[in-house]
């Protein structure tokens, strides 16, 4: 399964099979969650939660039962890194389950697999059947007296809010997938009230890694803040959309040229719950201090019509709100009616400023981390490109 | 339904149940099993499902109603799903939409008398990179043009 055209610095380089593991058993927990914290990896969902800090406080709770649950609930437009990773480094995620199984104290691993993947379901099962041949998963793990650990696939149902932690646990737990209020955290109550690490696929695939060839190693790349690389879902208005593996801190610019983007005009990042970042701000860098993203990059070239997009974005939302908390239910509808009075030239720019506050006022009083960052294309759309949208055309310039 | 149909489904139900076991965090992958094989969740179904589980009805058709992927209502043998997020839009989802309305004579939404295909638009597939995507039951399609629409639909059974 494994591919050699792809190249990168941390996650595309090699890695054999059971080597983080093998270098794992050998060592003591807190060695490893040392080397972990070393390398100051955060959680490559787009919330930047210091992963260390989340299996410390895991592997403290005093529990029989622990869990690890991988979110393969990848939904967020834009994004796919999960499913090349799924495909083509089966062995970097399930790996770092183990490992993740070894130092939390956990005996059971989860995969939440989102149910538009369930076409790798068979494969990635086969794939734990050899780990399991292999003594990688199953019992006394390479020997190791009282290692147990197990993985389960399980699917979503097209849940776009189940990506959220505590709305996948909800989810797991035979729930609709609304979620939870917090604390408490799901590191002390999560699955079935039983200390939970919920951690992103590209998270958990950055572990081998890591324990492999150490926590320098891994800060060597990025920047200060932002430590080690990471994947970067491409698509849109470019020659070559794809996966890309970069160093955090590397220049918008910088990744434009690479895939071949021409007259670009605006390049979403983080999704469509993410930022639209105008040609005037291309140097900014991909980075958790600045412009922070779970991996989504859409590119929108001269040709575009960026009131079009914001209201894709605005009807995924509609669709996708979970309709338990009232700022996102009903804001989200709002805004999309406000899109589409722009779209007829039936506005007031007073009630658009309206519409821009009730977006911040979604964005702190919202429950769970869609409803605060739905808004955010809205507002950044409507800053960014208010001279094309207001004036020009009225937003009627190109397709 | 025919007493013989209810029976049926029970006992599917009770093997269901025998699988994946009795407690609250079966409920989804039993009712995903159901709806793979039915294309819908009968109001029959739930109620068993919830008398073998030990709930309430309405906690399983609170489920069944949340998520986008289990329905109440029968569909199509086969489910068509074109990606609608916004690079898949940019690829060209549009003209496929029209392509596979024609070929089937029915709306997105709808199914065809014969209860072969119901269309429907889904958000984004994860397939961005190679769109416009169409999912078919479990089978992703990538790259989707209206004249490989039209062809995939001929191939589907």
């Amino acid at each position: 399964m494994e591919t050699d055209k792809r190249k990168g610095v941390v996650l595309f380089s090699e890695y054999n099979r059971g080597e983080g593991i093998k270098k794992a058993i050998a060592q003591s927990r807190e060695d490893i969650l040392f080397e972990i914290r070393e390398s100051k990896l955060k959680g490559r969902g787009g919330a930047g939660f210091p992963t260390a800090t989340k299996w410390m406080m895991v592997a403290a709770a005093n529990s029989e039962e622990k869990y690890i649950i991988c979110n393969a609930d990848e939904g967020e437009p834009g994004t796919f890194k999960d499913r090349v990773l799924l495909l083509e480094y089966p062995q970097l995620v399930f790996d770092g389950m183990v490992i993740a199984g070894y130092v939390i104290g956990a005996k059971k691993g989860i995969i939440y697999l989102r149910g538009e993947y369930e076409y790798m379901k068979k494969s990635l099962e086969d794939y734990l059947e050899t780990m399991e041949k292999d003594n990688l998963l199953g019992k006394d793990i390479l020997g190791k007296k009282g290692l147990n650990f197990e993985i389960e696939i399980r699917m979503g149902s097209g849940a776009y809010v189940c990506g959220e932690e505590t709305a996948l646990i909800e989810s797991l737990e035979g729930n609709r997938g609304e979620a939870r209020n917090r604390p408490p955290f799901p590191v002390t109550t999560g699955y079935l009230g039983k200390p939970t690490t919920v951690n992103n696929v590209e998270t958990l695939a950055s572990i081998p890694h890591i324990v492999d060839k150490g926590g320098v190693w891994f800060k060597k790349h990025g920047t200060d803040k932002s430590t080690g690389s990471k994947l970067f879902s491409v698509s849109g208005d470019c020659e070559k959309p794809g996966v890309y593996e970069l160093p955090w801190g590397s220049k918008i610019s910088e990744l434009l040229d690479l895939v071949g983007a021409k007259n670009t005009k605006a390049v979403q990042v983080g999704g469509a719950s993410g930022n639209c970042i105008p040609k005037s701000q291309f140097q900014r860098t991909l980075a958790y201090e600045d412009a922070a993203t779970g991996g989504s990059i859409m590119i929108f070239n001269e040709s575009r019509n960026m009131l079009h997009v914001l209201k894709n974005f605005m009807e995924f939302f509609v669709e996708e709100s979970c309709g338990q908390c009232t700022p996102c239910r009903i804001g989200n509808v709002k805004l999309l009616e406000g899109v589409k009075m722009i779209e007829k030239k039936e506005f007031t720019f007073a009630y658009i400023n309206q519409l821009k506050d009730l977006g911040r006022t979604m964005q702190v009083a919202s429950k769970c981390g869609l409803g605060q960052s739905s808004p955010n294309s809205f507002i950044s759309i409507l800053e960014n490109f208010k001279e094309e949208i207001f004036n020009g055309n009225g937003g009627h310039n190109g397709k | 339904m025919l007493v013989l149909e209810k029976n049926a489904i029970t006992e599917e139900i009770e093997l269901l149940v025998d699988k994946y076991g009795k407690d609250r965090s079966s409920l989804l992958p039993i009712l995903q099993d159901i709806q793979r094989k039915h294309k819908y969740i009968p109001d029959f179904a739930q109620q068993e499902v919830a008398r073998l589980l030990d709930i309430h009805p309405v906690e399983v058709f609170s489920v069944v109603s949340f998520y986008s992927f289990l329905n109440t209502l029968p569909k199509g043998r086969n489910i068509v799903r074109l990606c609608q997020t916004i690079t898949c839009d940019m690829a060209g989802k549009t003209a496929v939409a029209k392509a596979l309305e024609r070929e089937l004579g029915i709306k997105f939404g709808e199914t065809t008398k014969d209860n072969k295909f119901t269309l429907e638009f889904v958000n984004c597939l994860g397939m961005c990179d190679q769109g416009p995507a169409v999912l078919i039951n479990e089978r992703v399609y990538p790259k989707v043009t209206p004249e490989k629409a039209v062809q995939i639909l001929s191939e589907v059974k």
